[in-house]
């Protein structure tokens, strides 16, 4: 039953695309006439505001006025499949605590910003995706022997204030000492100092960071996940036929390269391989 | 109200202005010293102390506080290699302490030497007739005066100093305003209360530290 | 201005030597301190040229710093404007002789001045938009902040200075015919806001530095431009502060110099407010001579 609503809402949103592909000024006709959320105004305006990082290099990394990374690349998939070019994405710099308040006050109409997807968030928004399967890892110096979280007893750990890798070293590894900022980026300095011994995050963006020129060969990612962060596309909590269409379009993204085109260009650079996007795994987007 | 309820946010509530007061206090007691030791450069018949008085106070005062705790964190520490204390909280207090410190005693050094300047000059010269020496001078006729004059100026500043006791969560220590971020991210539903709780904690301390100060420098005045 | 030259005598030739004495030993420590600070960043390699190269390059200050410094102005000129019609409006507001104006007033005025700038911006957006249902830009989150803050502290500054004007000039103007709304607007206001110029232009300085805390809401001005993301690109943190510092300093002296000018021309003018006049007033702006020193 389920399956069958999925195929109506996925046929009539691209036969909409398809129309608004050739047609141009076609309002989409009867079909989808009643469109809200994410695919009429992407129909009806030919724009999207996304909101992503700024700050975490492979993923979402502003250089200048331009944008950059896997999640930006992602966003543009996302929009394209919606019809609307690239250039006419505005894009929005979001902080892990502004990202449910940017989507529920419409500030941004998407989220692909190192967005976990959990049930605490889906109270609040509504999830597409995964993209991508992070895990929290620790960044430690090349030559580090430090193994994983077990052996950080009595080492110093940085994160970001209040976030959800801080919070679960404070829970899980209460031996620990962690030293908190506003930004990943001001952890770096301290790890090639050596006044840190760890940084930890989910191990992409630890391999975004490690990635970089400045640092290339001074750091190197554990490698041993300790969590699991599904990525997902955060968009409106009632926008299930937009959360739909988002699934939809990974899923041919997955099949057509362009998934792995998008890791090419950004955090593959690092020269680890594209993860497979498994397509099953995708949420419901909150149908019970 | 029933984010307070929770043990755990009232804790962390507590452990947050706990840090704030002790913020504010050491930094109170350093910048008083430091901030009068560099007024007295400023007068002093020194040209090296007066330049170094005078560069002090145009550095510190013109550069956001933000920055300057940001230097004491990767530039004391990081770089210069100042440990402070073994504990990671207790180090990053009084790398905090000192940022603070250096910045608010740029602004007594400023109101102590206005406060010096409202001393008459018939003051000094009477100090200086019976033939006091310049501390002497300072010490004994300028300073008790001037003291009395600044009063209320060091009153405000003592009252930006608490509220600006906040930047130090820059560094990592979790003080209130780190924990009021915190709360409001998990208790989305309950933000104006959350902030009323903390903006009120804040007017509850300062608002009637700014009136005792006014009444202070109304008792204290130099009645001229 | 200089009283400190009554604090002591000209200097004689064994108080020359003295003094010199002091200066080269004071100026040889604090060499010293500097030398040893300048061999420890060295030591730490701070001084590495591929992190200062950035700041040689062209897009380093096109992308962002200048765009950072020009919404960090920009931010600051706003809640300037704002600040100065708050001011004046709460400032009349709590010498108003109804009650009900003087009160509430007078609680918005002290409230605002004791909670932290950091706690209204962050209040303000993420706070404001459920009361409001719609987000507030990060610019006006900022704004809004600096102006409630900033306004409150003129207010008192304002009030301070209305208070000193000679009684003779609101009793003049009654006596030709004025209502009390006239005194204020014409007469009174605009004497108070001359004489108080020097302290307007250094609450300028002040809100100028407190638009760094607009970091919180992730306000792309100078600071988060030029430090958290630059480094973000580059990797060279403490270089961007250093640079990102020497700015700051340069802006805000040059307000500074042009507050003491303010300061100076407005003394000679005869403008200036007695400082007793201005102290008695027992609230703690009363020292209209220090601006209170908000990160």
């Amino acid at each position: 039953m389920r399956m069958k609503r999925v195929a109506a809402v996925a046929a009539a949103a691209t036969l909409a695309l398809g129309m608004s592909a050739c047609g141009g000024d076609g309002d989409g006709g009867s079909g989808s006439s009643g469109a809200k959320g994410i695919i009429g105004k992407a129909q009806s305006q030919k724009k999207l505001v996304i909101g992503v990082k700024a700050d975490q290099p492979g993923l979402g990394l502003q250089t200048g006025s331009q944008y950059e990374g896997f999640d930006v690349e992602i966003g543009k998939i996302v929009a394209k499949g919606l019809g609307v070019d690239a250039g006419n994405i505005e894009w929005k710099t979001t902080v892990s605590a502004n990202r449910e308040p940017f989507i529920q006050q419409g500030t941004v109409d998407l989220v692909v910003a190192t967005y976990t997807i959990n049930d605490e968030r889906k109270k609040k928004v509504n999830f597409a995706g995964p993209y991508f399967i992070a895990g929290q890892d620790l960044l430690v110096k090349a030559d580090s022997t430090l193994a994983g979280p077990e052996a950080l007893d009595g080492k110093t750990v940085c994160s970001v204030t209040g976030s959800t890798p801080a919070k679960r070293i404070q829970t899980e590894h209460p031996k620990a000492k962690l030293q908190q900022f506003d930004s990943y980026s001001k952890c770096l300095p301290l790890l090639e100092s050596g006044k840190v011994d760890a940084v930890t995050t989910d191990d992409i963006i630890l391999a975004g960071y490690a990635a970089q020129s400045q640092y290339a060969g001074k750091f190197k990612v554990v490698g041993k996940p300790f969590s699991t962060e599904p990525y997902g596309i955060g968009l409106k909590k009632d926008d299930k036929d937009g959360c739909e269409k988002v699934n939809e379009i990974l899923k041919a993204a997955a099949s057509d390269g362009s998934y792995k085109a998008a890791w090419d260009a950004t955090l593959g650079k690092s020269g680890k391989a594209a993860p497979e996007l498994d397509t099953t795994k995708l949420t419901n987007c909150g149908s019970v | 109200m029933h984010v307070f309820a929770d043990p755990t946010n009232l804790d962390a509530y507590l452990s947050g202005f706990l840090w704030i007061l002790k913020l504010t206090g050491a930094s109170a007691v350093l910048a008083l010293v430091l901030g009068v030791l560099l007024a007295a450069f400023r007068v002093s018949p020194v040209p090296v102390l007066r330049g170094f008085g005078a560069a002090w106070v145009n550095i510190f005062r013109n550069t956001p506080l933000t920055l300057i705790i940001f230097f004491c964190y990767f530039g004391l520490y990081t770089t210069l290699g100042l440990t402070l204390s073994d504990d990671l909280d207790l180090n990053n207090y009084w790398l905090g302490v000192v940022g603070l410190s250096v910045y608010t005693a740029a602004f007594v050094c400023e109101a102590v030497r206005s406060g010096v300047n409202t001393v008459p000059a018939g003051q000094a010269e009477a100090a200086r007739a019976i033939g006091l020496t310049f501390f002497q001078t300072l010490r004994i006729v300028i300073l008790p005066q001037a003291g009395r004059a600044v009063v209320a100026p060091l009153g405000s500043v003592l009252i930006a100093l608490c509220k600006n006791a906040t930047i130090v969560g820059t560094i990592g220590l979790i003080e209130a305003s780190s924990v009021m971020k915190d709360l409001i991210n998990s208790n989305g539903d309950a933000v104006i209360a959350i902030f009323a709780v903390f903006a009120g904690t804040f007017a509850a301390l300062l608002i009637p530290t700014g009136y005792f100060f006014g009444w202070l420098a109304n008792r204290l005045a130099v009645k001229r | 201005m200089s009283t400190s030259t009554v604090l002591y005598d000209h200097p004689g030739p064994r108080a020359r030597v003295r003094n010199a004495v002091l200066s080269v030993v004071f100026g040889v420590g604090l060499a010293a301190l500097l030398w040893w600070v300048y061999a420890k960043f060295d030591q730490a390699g701070q001084w590495e040229g591929s992190l200062w190269q950035p700041f040689t390059e062209a897009p380093t200050w096109t992308q962002f710093i200048l765009p950072g410094l020009r919404q960090t102005l920009l931010a600051a000129a706003t809640g300037m404007v704002l600040s100065l019609a708050f001011g004046i409006l709460f400032a009349v507001g709590r010498l108003s002789d109804h009650w009900w104006v003087r009160v509430p007033a007078g609680a918005v005025v002290e409230f605002f001045r004791a909670v932290p700038l950091l706690l209204m911006i962050f209040f303000i957006f993420y706070g404001v938009p459920f009361l409001i249902q719609g987000p507030v830009p990060a610019f006006w989150a900022v704004v809004v902040g600096l102006t409630l803050y900033n306004g409150s502290v003129l207010a008192e500054a304002f009030r301070a200075g209305i208070r000193s004007l000679p009684g003779g000039q609101s009793e003049a103007a009654y006596a030709v015919g004025m209502r009390k709304s006239q005194v204020m607007r014409l007469i009174l206001v605009p004497q108070a806001a001359r004489a108080m110029l020097p302290v307007i232009v250094s609450q300028l300085v002040v809100l100028l530095k407190d638009t760094a805390l607009g970091y919180i809401v992730a306000f792309p001005e100078l600071l988060q431009r030029g430090v958290n993301d630059l480094s973000a690109n580059r990797g060279n943190v403490v270089a961007a502060a250093i640079v990102v510092a020497a700015i700051y300093i340069v802006i805000n002296s040059l307000l500074t110099t042009l507050a003491n000018w303010l300061d100076r021309r407005t003394r000679r003018r005869g403008f200036r407010i007695p400082k007793q006049a201005a102290a008695p007033d027992s609230t703690p702006a009363g020292g209209a001579t220090v601006a209170e020193p908000q990160g």
